[in-house]
């Protein structure tokens, strides 16, 4: 075990978390509207159902999986469906969107749904029920968790990774669920264990939250072997190779998958959706939003109905300041920023954070001084220095020979560089334009 | 809700503070100590020589290079590093001159900052050597034997394109006198400054303070000087054993000549060093055993500038060799040339 569990390299923003740390999570009324594009995660988008006229329950199929790499989309409150059609989406394009006129006086209550007896699953049914359930990933990259459950033939899993690092700054979604929620972050592990076919279990939290190692040591179940592992606070420890590696010292090889090594990764927050579609037979139709940032009027977590539109959600945290300047979805350091205010929250949305013009300023360029900070801030270990000499030159080939593939955009070198070189935004578009030429060629 | 303006940015949407603008300044702010030094060892002389190599410098930087590049603050380091490695006596214009052409021929031909394979001020002192050997040459004794303080040191004043009158009590430094009489140099006067040589070779101690400021706010490269100074040390130790009389002790070594102010500012400037921190290690040792030998065996009794020139050229093979190993991968990607 190393002494301090952490990876190498990363770099150290202010967290200020201390915004939504300590405010307990509120549900948010429903909204008059809700929009859900087919394309909420990772994979193929989910194929239509719904018909424009058609009355919806809370929780009903509006699409279904297509394949198994896809979830099916539910609806997150009863209403008509008004309208099928392009809308904005988070990631700043129009998507395919199911738009809902929400019932007024509606009770909301789900419709009676059978609760799956989990022990009595086979693993193939449990993924199956989770699969159809439509639960992603909700630590933001959103790629369904039913397929992390199904190890390709002959790989042996030894240990289930549970982040709950939580490594971006403001985002305090994970730090609730663990603190207000440790039981159903438990009872998820309880059933991933099964399905895994694993006895071991790791919760590796940042150690700026001492509140939620404290409570998931406490109410850890007697019978199961889960340890929680209190880890370095840095960016990006929350990244699934730099979390194994910190807290089994295993390193992922390049192109390959924690599961090559043994290794499933779930976050938090998706282990307590597990659990709900267990206990409540509920499929992922609502999730925790930190909103937050110094733009906010009154920084809040929220349970937010999938497909509430931005502007609801920040209207219930009573709008944004008069200097507001930048919305983000997502953390500060990954997230997009948002050209319109009527993209809805979408499965795999951590946070709303809105910046004022202080941040959001742009800051003047300066050509690189071989400062040597990317070199040291890469967790990956590439140099970003002469990766951002060679997109400016538009050498893309060059690029992949000096490892790109192995980038994951964490902006660790943007954020670090002196120059104010956008370094990751370079390394996005080069990604971008490989993805085009080989698609030309092919 | 009133609706925002909104801006879109790519992300990260937070940035570290520190700017390359705010590195440079920080470095001429740690200078200052040093400067004050000169001042104070040499007189008025110090200043001339200091205004007029950092006017050469902001000049050329103004006339030629791109809009606004001159607040970056890059160029008035290379004048003041240009003004410390000069003798106090040295005329005015050709302290301009040496800023103009390191400005100019050492970094704005190459591209402007960050494109210059070489040291600007070490170019411009190179120069300097070239062109005018013999009042690069002359040093003043310390002003002990000086009656005013107020009295220049040389013909600071002389009209460009004239020989300077030269009519003060010269010495030698104490490089020079160990080289050429065998003599050697007290070692407290060397530390503390009191000895004759150029501007910012005689205060080791306070150019010292100036490294460690900028090692704690991680504005240079710590490896790079204490990779050179324990080579130079652990060199002169075992030099020093062999033959007593010919080789000068490790203290010596360190704290005469040019070497503090090249460990801790001319090899540390980010630019012409390496980007990686093995590059440092391998950049300093070999600094450090090129400034020995030169000192020890060359013809000249200085080495500092020509060793750090040297390895300056190198600083693009030692980046290629010493590429990090990518994580996940055990060995450093292929094709880590930088673009030509």
């Amino acid at each position: 075990m190393p002494f301090r569990l952490s990876f190498r390299h990363g770099v150290h923003p202010p967290d200020s978390k201390r915004l939504t740390a300590d405010v307990a999570v509120r549900r948010m009324p429903f909204p008059a509207e809700l929009a859900l594009p087919l394309r909420q995660h990772g994979g193929k988008p989910a194929r239509l159902l719904a018909r424009v006229g058609d009355r919806v329950e809370r929780g009903d199929k509006l699409a279904e999986a297509d394949g198994f790499v896809s979830v099916p989309i539910h609806a997150s409150a009863a209403g008509t469906v008004t309208d099928v059609g392009w809308w904005p989406h988070p990631d700043g394009s129009q998507a395919q969107t199911v738009r809902i006129a929400v019932e007024r006086f509606s009770p909301q209550v789900p419709r009676p749904r059978i609760i799956p007896r989990w022990e009595g699953l086979t693993p193939q049914q449990v993924v199956e029920a989770v699969q159809r359930a439509g639960v992603v990933g909700l630590g933001g990259a959103a790629f369904p968790t039913h397929v992390k459950l199904l190890p390709p033939e002959g790989t042996d899993v030894h240990t289930l990774v549970v982040n709950g690092a939580e490594c971006e700054p403001y985002l305090t979604t994970d730090h609730r669920t663990m603190v207000e929620f440790p039981d159903r972050v438990h009872f998820g592990i309880r059933v991933m264990m099964h399905a895994l076919g694993v006895d071991r279990a790791v919760i590796g939290v940042e150690k700026n939250k001492p509140d939620a190692i404290r409570i998931l040591r406490e109410s850890a179940p007697d019978d199961l072997d889960i340890s929680v592992e209190g880890l370095t606070v840095k960016y990006p420890q929350g990244y699934e190779k730099m979390l194994i590696k910190a807290i089994l010292d295993l390193e992922v090889p390049s192109g390959k998958l924690p599961i090559h090594m043994g290794v499933v990764v779930q976050n938090v927050g998706s282990l307590a959706c597990i659990a709900e579609v267990f206990q409540t037979g509920l499929p992922l139709i609502e999730r925790i939003v930190t909103v937050s940032g110094p733009g906010v009027r009154r920084p809040s977590n929220l349970i937010v109905p999938v497909g509430t539109k931005l502007r609801d959600v920040l209207e219930y945290c009573d709008g944004v300041t008069d200097d507001a300047s930048e919305i983000i979805l997502g953390g500060p350091m990954m997230g997009s920023p948002q050209p319109d205010l009527d993209a809805p929250i979408i499965k795999g949305t951590t946070g709303v954070i809105v910046l004022t013009e202080r941040e959001s300023k742009p800051k003047r360029s300066y050509p690189c001084i071989s400062c040597g900070r990317c070199l040291d801030a890469c967790p990956m270990f590439l140099n970003p220095s002469l990766l951002g000499q060679l997109a400016q030159a538009a050498r893309y080939e060059e690029m992949e020979t000096a490892a790109l593939a192995d980038c994951m955009l964490c902006g660790a070198c943007s954020y670090v560089c002196p120059s104010n070189i956008p370094l990751s935004q370079m390394f996005a578009l080069s990604k971008a334009a490989l993805q085009r030429q080989r698609t030309r060629v092919a | 809700m009133t609706e925002p303006r909104l801006e879109l940015t790519a992300s990260p949407h937070l940035k570290a503070r520190d700017s390359t603008p705010r590195i440079m300044w920080s470095v001429v702010g740690s200078l200052l100590p040093v400067i004050a030094a000169a001042i104070y060892f040499f007189g008025p002389s110090a200043l001339i020589v200091l205004v007029a190599a950092t006017l050469g410098a902001v000049l050329t930087e103004r006339a030629f290079g791109p809009p606004g590049s001159v607040w970056d603050g890059s160029a008035v380091i290379t004048g003041l590093l240009l003004g410390l490695t000069l003798p106090p006596g040295l005329p005015a214009w050709m302290c301009f001159l040496g800023g103009a052409f390191g400005v100019g021929f050492g970094k704005l031909v190459f591209g402007g900052l960050g494109q210059n394979l070489f040291n600007p001020a070490l170019l411009g002192r190179a120069f300097l050597q070239a062109s005018f050997p013999a009042v690069l040459t002359t040093w003043p004794t310390w002003p002990s034997e000086q009656a005013n303080w107020w009295a220049l040191r040389g013909d600071n004043l002389a009209l460009p394109f004239m020989t300077p009158q030269v009519d003060v009590v010269s010495g030698a430094t104490p490089l020079g006198l160990m080289k050429f009489e065998s003599t050697p140099t007290e070692l407290w006067p060397l530390m503390i400054g009191n000895v004759g040589g150029s501007l910012g070779e005689t205060a080791g101690l306070v150019i010292l303070a100036g490294g460690l400021y900028l090692a704690a706010r991680n504005h240079l490269n710590w490896r790079i000087p204490v990779s050179i100074l324990a080579t130079v040390a652990l060199l002169a130790t075992l030099l020093h054993a062999l033959d007593g009389a010919r080789y000068p002790g490790p203290l010596f070594m360190l704290f005469s000549g040019g070497l503090m102010i090249g460990a801790v500012y001319m090899a540390t400037d980010m630019v012409t060093s390496p980007v990686t921190n093995r590059g440092a290690w391998v950049f300093g040792i070999g600094i450090g055993l090129l400034v020995v030998a030169i000192r020890s065996w060359g013809g000249l009794p200085e080495g500092v500038m020509y060793a750090i020139l040297f390895m300056n050229a190198l600083v693009p093979f030692i980046n290629r060799a010493t590429q990090p190993k990518v994580f996940g991968r055990g060995r450093p990607a292929a094709g880590s040339e930088a673009p030509a």
